[in-house]
């Protein structure tokens, strides 16, 4: 009995990775090395079947990676290690990683030409011409940096997709939430923009992905974007109807009934990043209430930041084409301050009605409101040049490089292995602080907690991509309703003792963060409930 | 007034949060274990990695001050009830008004021949989380004594940095005592899947020395000799009460408590692990070294102490509390299989006692529920990688639910994450097999339909 029982050695391997896993990583580095060649001008044979190569080295790789990590292991939860590797608890490997990742970003922002960027008279080079032939045959014309980094994300997003679902393979909710964010990227915001872009080729460009809305894609409502859509036919009509749709219609009722995880971590390609291949990384999102503070303070600020923008573009866009579009600067200028004066005034006059809404935020939310509409009032009757007495141009420049590309892009991704995968959804992202300000008050979700069962162990806080203390709620036996919370369910996945469940439903909604206390002390003493 | 608290751990630590809650007296809360509190449950998710130690604290350092609970690291050596001090080993003394004592467990060492050599310990307070990580570089096998929920918590941490292990249980089966045969043999395919060495029906005879204090090998009592650098001793806990003896507390096994939580001695109580309970609840043990007893009891406890010195504040609203833990409820993780358990689970059940049990084709998930016989009303759930409402199944507990509406509504009572396959169906074909009845579920487990038979409406069924 104890000679053939004891098999610790074939499970419980002495030198960690099994030779598939190690040979799986070998292939990535191949994949890696090839596009860095490319990437320096090394004179390579056959470009189109090598580009082909080392994307498969890559997407490959990692498949076999993945498996030689998990397959022979049991289903269940795989943390072991996290806070013992250098890679995912901010070690060297980890900071390695932050600098590469920080530095190609900057490259892609703003220096696209080092990565082989071309002109009108100057042909790609370099990593940027690599990509050229996957380019022209999607969408017929030579690639920009945005379709190398493109194509790289939806790789990402693919491969270590296959990782996570593998990872959490006894898990329904994790495999087909990850199939999801799989397929919104490789379909609606890769390969359906590049084909469209192609059959719509006459026309001016304008953002063709579906799922992209206003305000985390910022500049939807720019002039030159307004004016391309209203020029792209009837295609470039329904995308900006169906745009408005999504912000004032779709996406509130989606909320509504599941909470802005509908988005977050089912739909949207920055969650599907931070979702796969942020997934090593999400224990390092900072859960101190300092954090929370100023989690608050900053996502709300890029909120009015990114409103206030919009509204002036808009007024510059109408104030040019004055008399040419069916509503004019001030007809615009009048409905928006008029929009902001009554919904302040509503979300002030009703603050009693709204669960878990403290008077304090009744007043700075309906302050601002009242304070950006009476601007507005002001500015109109003035006949100022600029509504808001900002110059629109200016202010979406700042925007445009300081949240759009420094936050969300070299931040976000960049500080991935150092502050978390999930920074800019957190603390920046202004589409993220709308979904959040409705599930908080206006939706059917929360994470119910399961009776006494808590243990206070802190795996579901630790393991929390948005940096929400979840176990202070768990362990009170409270529902946890956060305005950060996309809903991975995660924490329900960690959870040693079962006790966190992510649900929808409407019989309770004004009593959704009741202290519904699991040990009480009554007159026949400590009862459960 | 002062309320000192001997005992940082959840007992302890409730009771000082309540305390501050009902009262504004003087709080210290005394540790020679840690500073802070901590989740001593979750120890070996710090060993295997999955957290730091900071990130198994449940409160930020900053919250005791807020609170105003005062924290002080000393190790207690004597406590004088007369004079009401409390004497450290530093030869520093505090004195109290109202004393609680929550001190806690320790590992159970049973006169083993070697025992306390160096490489040897048990699991239970953050030293021995120390020691083992003392030991385990370059470690080529570690033996792990006793068959329980720290001996298979030992063992997985071990096996999750690749260190072999052999698991000595005395017992026929995995934790057969408390756990259903089907149950536990469950765990032992699940241990063994893991490549762990399980030892069924072997106990531990001696621990030998390398000549330098430190352990080489165990002889099991079946004489084999099991070479090792690491010995786990995970025989059960007790509780931690020795520098008690010459106080003149009335003590047991643990410190006797009566259902006040009051001691022996004027102006001291206990609460936690260290207690042994004059009068248990029918059904239930004198001592429960579990976390939840732990917590309940740490409220109670406050509210007693509260009372007790509420003379002086008036009006008082506080009234003393008996305690009263409620029907029984538990869970675990055995590796990667959860385990929740609410109510009268029986390994070795009484004839009166009717097994529902269904077992998922993979061996891996299971449904137990247990109902009387003669009345038919439910008398317990045992989940094996099943999740279920602690609430919903509680209640039915609580109201002795007839088995066949539990059945009927079982869908209520599931807890698994969105898109898991459910198994009420099958269990419910189980109790028709069993009893040539033909009921079918009425619910779809729905959050609305839950809280409507949690808030005691009556809500349509379908049919």
């Amino acid at each position: 009995m104890n000679a053939h029982n004891d098999t610790s050695l074939s499970i419980a391997q002495p030198h960690g990775l099994r030779l598939s896993a190690k040979v799986g990583l070998g292939l990535v580095g191949l994949g890696l090395l090839l596009i860095t060649a490319a990437w320096f001008g090394a004179k390579l044979p056959a470009a189109p079947g090598l580009l082909a190569v080392s994307l498969i080295l890559l997407a490959a790789g990692t498949v076999i990676h993945a498996r030689g990590l998990y397959l022979h292991l049991p289903e269940g939860i795989k943390n072991n290690g996290v806070w013992l590797r250098s890679i995912s608890s901010k070690g060297a490997v980890a900071w390695l990683i932050g600098i590469v990742l920080t530095g190609f970003y900057v490259l892609l922002y703003w220096f696209p030409q080092y990565l082989g960027l071309g002109s009108k008279d100057v042909p790609n080079s370099g990593l940027v011409a690599f990509f050229d032939p996957l380019s022209r045959l999607l969408n017929g014309n030579p690639a920009s940096q945005w379709f190398v980094y493109g194509t790289l994300y939806t790789v990402a997003i693919l491969a270590m997709g296959y990782k996570f679902i593998l990872k959490y393979r006894h898990n329904r909710y994790q495999v087909v939430r990850t199939i999801s964010v799989m397929f919104f990227q490789t379909g609606f915001a890769f390969l359906i923009p590049e084909l469209l872009e192609r059959l719509n080729s006459g026309k001016p460009y304008f953002d063709k992905d579906l799922k992209n809305m206003w305000p985390l894609n910022y500049d939807f409502f720019f002039d030159w974007h307004l004016g391309n859509l209203l020029k792209g036919g009837n295609f470039g009509l329904f995308m900006l109807i169906f745009g408005v749709a999504m912000i004032f219609l779709i996406s509130p009722i989606l909320t509504y009934f599941y909470g802005k995880r509908w988005y977050c971590s089912w739909v949207c390609g920055c969650g599907g990043l931070a979702e796969t291949a942020g997934d090593p990384f999400r224990q390092l999102s900072d859960k101190s209430l300092n954090a929370w503070k100023i989690e608050r303070w900053l996502i709300h600020s890029v909120l009015v930041f990114v409103t206030l923008m919009t509204v002036a573009v808009i007024y510059s866009y109408l104030a040019q084409n004055d008399g040419k579009l069916w509503i004019g600067k001030d007809a615009f200028a009048w409905g928006t301050a008029a929009f902001f004066l009554v919904a302040g005034g509503l979300v002030f006059a009703f603050r009693k009605r709204f669960e878990g809404l403290k008077d304090q935020t009744a007043w700075l939310v309906g302050g601002v409101s009242v304070i950006i509409g009476g601007i507005l009032l002001i500015n109109t009757f003035s006949d100022a040049k600029h509504i808001l007495f900002i110059n629109s141009f200016e202010l979406r420049k700042v925007y445009g490089f300081l949240i759009g590309a420094a936050f969300s892009g070299v931040v976000g991704v960049g500080f991935y292995p150092l502050m978390g995968s999930r920074v800019w959804c957190r603390f920046g992202c202004p589409m993220a602080a709308i979904l959040g300000l409705q599930q908080k008050f206006f939706s059917r979700f929360r994470i119910t907690t399961n009776g006494g069962q808590c243990i206070s162990c802190g795996n579901c806080s630790t393991y929390c991509e948005m940096g929400i203390d979840v176990r202070a709620y768990a362990q009170r036996g409270q529902n946890v309703v956060r305005a950060s919370c996309v809903g991975c369910g995660i924490c329900a996945a960690v959870c040693p003792r079962g006790v966190l469940k992510l649900e929808n439903g409407s019989t309770d909604l004004s009593a959704r963060t009741d202290e519904t206390r699991t040990i009480r002390i009554g007159k026949e003493g400590v009862s459960l409930l | 007034m002062h309320v000192v608290i001997l005992g940082n751990g959840i007992s302890g630590i409730t009771a000082a949060r309540f305390v501050r809650k009902l009262s504004d007296y003087q709080i210290t809360v005394v540790s020679s274990e840690t500073d802070h509190f901590f989740s001593r449950t979750a120890l070996m998710y710090i060993y295997m990695g999955h957290m730091r130690f900071q990130d198994t604290q449940p409160y930020e350092p900053q919250f005791w001050k807020k609170n105003r609970i005062d924290l002080k690291r000393a190790r207690v050596e004597r406590l004088d009830a007369g004079s009401k001090t409390l004497h450290f080993d530093s030869g520093e003394t505090l004195a109290y008004d109202k004393l609680l004592l929550a001190t806690g467990s320790k590992s159970n060492k049973f006169g083993w021949p070697g025992q306390d050599l160096k490489g040897v310990s048990g699991l239970y307070h953050y030293q021995d989380l120390e020691t083992m990580e003392a030991y385990s570089p370059g470690l080529k096998r570690a033996v792990i004594v006793g068959g329980g929920l720290i001996g298979i918590e030992m063992a997985e941490m071990f096996h999750s940095r690749h260190i072999p292990v052999t698991f000595l249980v005395r017992e026929t089966s995995y934790w057969d005592g408390i756990l259903p045969a089907e149950e536990s043999q469950m765990i032992n395919r699940h241990i063994r899947e893991n490549g762990i060495d399980l030892r069924l029906q072997t106990g531990l005879k001696e621990i030998e020395d390398d000549g330098t204090g430190r352990v080489c090998a165990v002889i099991t009592d079946k004489g084999e000799r099991i070479e090792c650098g690491y010995v786990g001793l995970t025989a059960g806990v007790s509780p931690n009460i020795d520098f008690l003896k010459d106080s003149g507390l009335e003590t047991n096994r643990g410190i006797l408590v009566n259902e006040y939580l009051q001691t022996s001695l004027p102006d001291v109580f206990a609460a936690g692990d260290c207690v042994e309970l004059r009068q248990p609840q029918p059904g239930r043990r004198a001592i429960e070294a579990v976390w939840y007893t732990g917590r309940m009891m740490g409220e109670t406890v406050a509210y007693n102490i509260v009372a007790d010195t509420a003379v002086n504040r008036q009006p008082s609203t506080i009234n003393r509390q008996r305690y009263n833990p409620g029907i029984w409820f538990n869970s675990a993780k055995f590796i990667d299989i959860e385990y929740q358990v609410y109510g009268d689970i029986q390994a070795r059940a009484p004839e009166s006692h009717v097994s529902i049990y269904w077992e998922h084709p993979e061996g891996r998930k299971s449904v137990r529920i247990v109902y009387d016989k003669n009345t038919s009303s439910v008398l317990g759930f045992n989940l094996m990688g099943v999740r279920y409402r602690h609430e919903v199944c509680n209640k039915w507990l609580r109201e002795k639910t007839p088995v066949e509406t539990v059945l009927q509504n079982l869908a209520l009572a599931n807890f698994d994450p969105e898109f898991f396959k459910t198994y009420e169906k099958e269990v419910i074909a189980v109790y028709n097999r069993q009893s040539g009845r033909n009921l079918a579920s009425k619910r779809q487990g729905r959050l609305d339909e839950v809280i409507q038979f949690l808030k005691g409406r009556a809500v349509e069924s379908r049919g």
